[in-house]
């Protein structure tokens, strides 16, 4: 196969115009000195790996980062950006010094390694196709109700813990009062 | 001759590294925060990506689970955040210091 070939298919050219600004908008969000760009660009990257899963078939996994990252979990961020008054603008103090950054990256070119390697190691270079059909939200729900009952069960209490300990230690302590 | 799923984990796994060295650079615990959310995230692409190239449903709602997670631990960290910026008005993880010695 050569590149010629690769190029010919459209969903290749569909996956190169997803994956290339996603890889932007990521490397955008960890480099970028201004905190509420910062958060766009996540909001690029999280719908480029959206548009992603929609291109895997999985539709329900695609929809719902829609409606819970770009829509909930960025809103949670602009809200702390607000409560923890980060500057606007560009700021100087919001990455480390140059000095840190060499570890830094040599510590991520190799967490690259060892994520490549078990990839590769467990899948190997053979090509499997993609389905064609999107999966049917009716069959996860399906899978969820009856082999993943328990975990189902215990992600809501983790969700419930979650609810209340946010509530719990966001919560301004308040004098007791003297009856 | 289309796309692979191994194309999806090959990007996941650039997009974890990055995360990664975002955590490793950032100092603001906001960004962090965001950082951790591209990892997770590149997770489930993976998870989506091998359960669809294995004709497996599981992946999916692996995917899924790790997407609730991740709702969980941003309201937490936020909160925790919160809490710390009341004692000590900064978001800067470098000052949050008092453990060390």
């Amino acid at each position: 196969m050569t590149i010629g070939d690769w190029l010919t298919e459209s969903a290749n050219w569909a996956f190169l115009f997803l994956a290339i600004p996603t890889f932007v908008a990521s490397v955008m969000v960890v480099s970028s000195r201004n905190v509420v760009r910062a958060v766009l660009y996540l909001v690029i990257a999280l719908g480029g790996s959206a548009a992603l899963f929609l291109m895997l078939g999985a539709e329900f996994v695609g929809w719902t980062v829609v409606l819970v990252y770009i829509g909930a979990v960025i809103i949670l961020f602009l809200i702390g950006i607000m409560i923890t008054r980060a500057p606007l603008t560009k700021s100087v103090d919001l990455s480390h010094p140059i000095s840190a950054k060499a570890p830094a990256a040599l510590l991520s070119v190799l967490l690259f390694g060892v994520v490549a390697w078990a990839v590769v190691e467990s899948f190997g270079l053979e090509t499997i196709p993609l389905p064609e059909e999107a999966t049917r939200t009716g069959e996860i729900g399906l899978s969820i109700f009856t082999s993943w009952v328990i975990p189902f069960e215990v992600v809501s209490f983790v969700l419930l813990a979650a609810l209340i300990g946010g509530i719990v230690l966001a919560r301004k302590d308040e004098p007791a009062e003297v009856p | 001759m289309i796309v692979t799923p191994g194309w999806y984990m090959a990007l996941a796994a650039v997009l974890f590294s990055i995360g990664g060295a975002g955590v490793l650079v950032r100092r603001n615990a906001l960004v962090m925060f965001m950082s951790i959310e591209l990892m997770l995230n590149s997770v489930n692409l993976t998870f989506v990506a091998a359960g669809t190239g294995l004709g497996l449903i599981e992946g999916q709602v692996a995917a899924l689970f790790v997407i609730v997670v991740a709702a969980a631990e941003v309201t937490i960290g936020l909160a925790i955040l919160v809490a710390v910026f009341r004692g000590r008005a900064t978001a800067n993880v470098d000052e949050l210091s008092s453990l060390g010695g």
